[in-house]
C-alpha cells in the first residue's frame, strides 16, 4: 500500500469513525458532554492537510451528518462550513500554537458553532436548550489534544512504514 | 512565515474567493433548511437512503450491545438467581391480577354488548427492541428496530411495562424513531387520576415532564398519579404517565406548574411496545362516497352482530 492510499484511508476512516462516535450512546450522566466529533476531525484535517479539505467537503460532510442525525437538512452543513471557513482563514497561525492554546482555539470554535446552532434553532422556533448545551464545547476542547496526538501518531506511523 | 505549498496564488484573491464560496454554501444551506423545515424532505430522503442510514445505526449500536451482552455474560450467578426469583414473583402477582381482570373484562364485554358499543379495548401491540444509539443529546429520541416494513406508522404510541414512553415520529423501512414524552417538543394530554383534572404534560428534562399553567386553586398534590386522557386521539386512555414530584408557582405567579416523574423507564435499554392504532381518529366521520338517493331501509344497523 503506498502512502497516498494509506493517508486517503486514514482521512476517510477517521471521518467515518467520527460519524459512528457521533451516533454512539453515552451514559445519561455524560450525555451533555458528547463532543462534536465530526467538527474535531474536520479541524484536525484542515490544520494538517488543507489540500484535502475545502468548504465544499465541509458542506457535504455536514449534509451526511444531517442525514444520520435526521433533524434538519442543512443544519450541520451550515455549521461545518462556517467552522471550516474560520479555520482556513486562521490556519497558518493555529498550526504553530502550543497544544493548550490550540485547545483554547478549538474551544472558541466549538462555542461559536454552538452559537450558530442556537441561532438556527431559535429561527426554527425551538425552545431554548438547557445549560448542558454549553458543556459540549468544553468536552470537545478537552478531547482535542488526545485526538490530535492520536492522529499525529497514526500519520507518523504511516510515514515510517513508507520509508 | 513561509507560505505552505498549498497557498498557491496571491493571498488576498484566495481569501476573497473563499469568502464568496462561503456565502454561496451558507445560502444553499439556509435554503435547504427552510425547505426542509416546511416540507420535511429529510425524512423522505432518509427513507430513500435507508441502505446507508440503517447499517450505520446498527454499526454504531454494536459496542453498546456488546457491552450489555458482556455484562449479562459476566453477571454473577447470585444476582441472576435473585433477579429470577423476583421476576417470577412479579409474574405470579401479575398473573393473579390478570385473572381477576379477565373476569372484569368479560363483564365489561357483556355490558358493552348490551350497550352495543363497537369499540373494544383489545390492545394490539408489537414488540420492538431499542437500538442503542443517540442521534442528538439535546433531543430525547430513541431508535427501534421495527419500521414501515413491520407495519410501524408515524403517530403510533409507544409504551413499556410501566407507562407511556412516547410516539413514533419517523418510520424508516426497518427502523423507526420515537420521540420520548420528555422531549421538549412533546406534549401529552393527561388526567389526574385522583381528581379527573385535565392538563397537558410537556417534556422538560431527561427524567421529568412539566405541567405548566395549572390554576393555583386546582386540587393537585405531590404524589398524584397522572394517566393519559385520550383527548386528541393519539394516545389511548388510561395509561400511566407519571407521578407529580413537585408543585411550585410559575414565574408570573398567576399559575402553578408541576414537575412530573415519568412512570415509564425511559433509559435506553430493553424492549418497547408499539401500540397499533386503536383510537378512532378524532373529528367528523369521512363523507360518504355515494351521493345517490337515500339507501333503502333494509340496511341493518352495523352495530348488530350476526350469530
Amino acid at each position: 500500500m503506498n502512502r497516498g492510499r494509506a493517508n486517503f484511508l486514514l482521512f476517510w476512516g477517521s471521518l467515518f469513525g467520527c460519524y459512528l462516535l457521533q451516533l454512539m450512546p453515552l451514559p445519561e450522566a455524560l450525555l451533555a458532554l458528547k463532543p462534536y466529533w465530526l467538527a474535531l476531525a474536520l479541524i484536525y484535517w484542515t490544520l494538517e492537510a488543507p489540500e484535502r479539505v475545502s468548504l465544499g467537503l465541509a458542506f457535504v460532510l455536514g449534509l451526511l451528518g444531517d442525514l444520520f442525525a435526521g433533524e434538519l437538512l442543512g443544519e450541520q452543513a451550515l455549521r461545518l462550513c462556517i467552522l471550516c471557513f474560520i479555520l482556513l482563514r486562521f490556519r497558518s497561525r493555529l498550526r504553530f500554537f502550543p497544544m493548550w492554546q490550540q485547545a483554547l482555539a478549538v474551544f472558541a470554535l466549538l462555542v461559536n458553532d454552538r452559537i450558530v446552532l442556537l441561532m438556527v434553532r431559535a429561527v426554527a422556533g425551538e425552545a431554548a436548550p438547557s445549560a448542558g448545551f454549553w458543556l459540549a464545547p468544553l468536552a470537545g476542547a478537552l478531547a482535542w489534544p488526545w485526538l490530535f496526538l492520536l492522529f499525529d501518531d497514526l500519520r507518523a506511523r504511516l510515514r515510517v512504514n513508507e520509508s | 512565515m513561509a507560505l505552505t505549498r498549498t497557498d498557491s496564488g496571491p493571498l488576498f484573491t484566495a481569501d476573497a474567493a473563499n469568502t464568496l464560496r462561503l456565502i454561496g454554501y451558507l445560502a444553499i444551506a439556509i435554503v435547504l433548511m427552510v425547505v426542509d423545515h416546511r416540507g420535511a424532505y429529510l425524512s423522505r430522503m432518509r427513507y430513500a437512503l435507508n441502505t446507508v442510514v440503517e447499517p450505520m445505526y446498527r454499526l454504531a449500536a454494536l459496542p453498546a450491545q456488546f457491552a450489555r451482552e458482556a455484562r449479562l455474560a459476566l453477571a454473577d450467578r447470585e444476582r441472576l438467581t435473585e433477579a429470577n426469583n423476583k421476576l417470577s414473583q412479579d409474574l405470579l402477582l401479575a398473573q393473579a391480577r390478570l385473572n381477576r381482570l379477565n373476569e372484569v373484562r368479560e363483564q365489561n364485554q357483556r355490558l358493552q354488548e348490551l350497550l352495543a358499543v363497537q369499540r373494544s379495548l383489545d390492545l394490539g401491540v408489537q414488540l420492538a427492541h431499542i437500538i442503542d444509539i443517540d442521534t442528538d443529546p439535546d433531543r430525547h429520541r430513541l431508535v427501534i428496530d421495527a419500521g414501515a416494513n413491520q407495519g410501524v406508522q408515524i403517530g403510533q404510541a409507544v409504551l413499556d411495562a410501566h407507562g407511556i414512553m412516547g410516539q413514533i415520529v419517523e418510520a424508516l423501512p426497518n427502523m423507526a424513531t420515537i420521540m420520548l414524552i420528555t422531549d421538549a417538543a412533546h406534549a401529552l394530554p393527561v388526567t389526574v387520576e385522583r381528581t379527573g383534572m385535565r392538563a397537558i404534560a410537556r417534556g422538560y428534562a431527561l427524567d421529568a415532564l412539566s405541567l405548566p399553567n395549572i390554576p393555583i386553586s386546582a386540587d393537585l398534590k405531590v404524589g398524584d398519579r397522572l394517566i393519559t386522557s385520550g383527548l386528541g386521539g393519539h394516545f389511548p386512555t388510561g395509561f400511566p404517565v407519571g407521578v407529580v414530584r413537585s408543585i411550585s408557582n410559575d414565574a408570573s405567579g398567576m399559575f402553578a406548574a408541576a414537575i412530573v416523574t415519568p412512570s415509564a423507564a425511559l433509559d435506553r435499554s430493553g424492549e418497547v411496545l408499539i401500540l397499533q392504532q386503536l383510537v378512532d381518529p378524532v373529528g367528523p366521520p369521512a363523507p360518504l362516497a355515494d351521493n345517490g338517493p337515500p339507501a333503502a331501509p333494509s340496511a341493518e344497523p352495523p352495530a348488530k352482530k350476526k350469530p
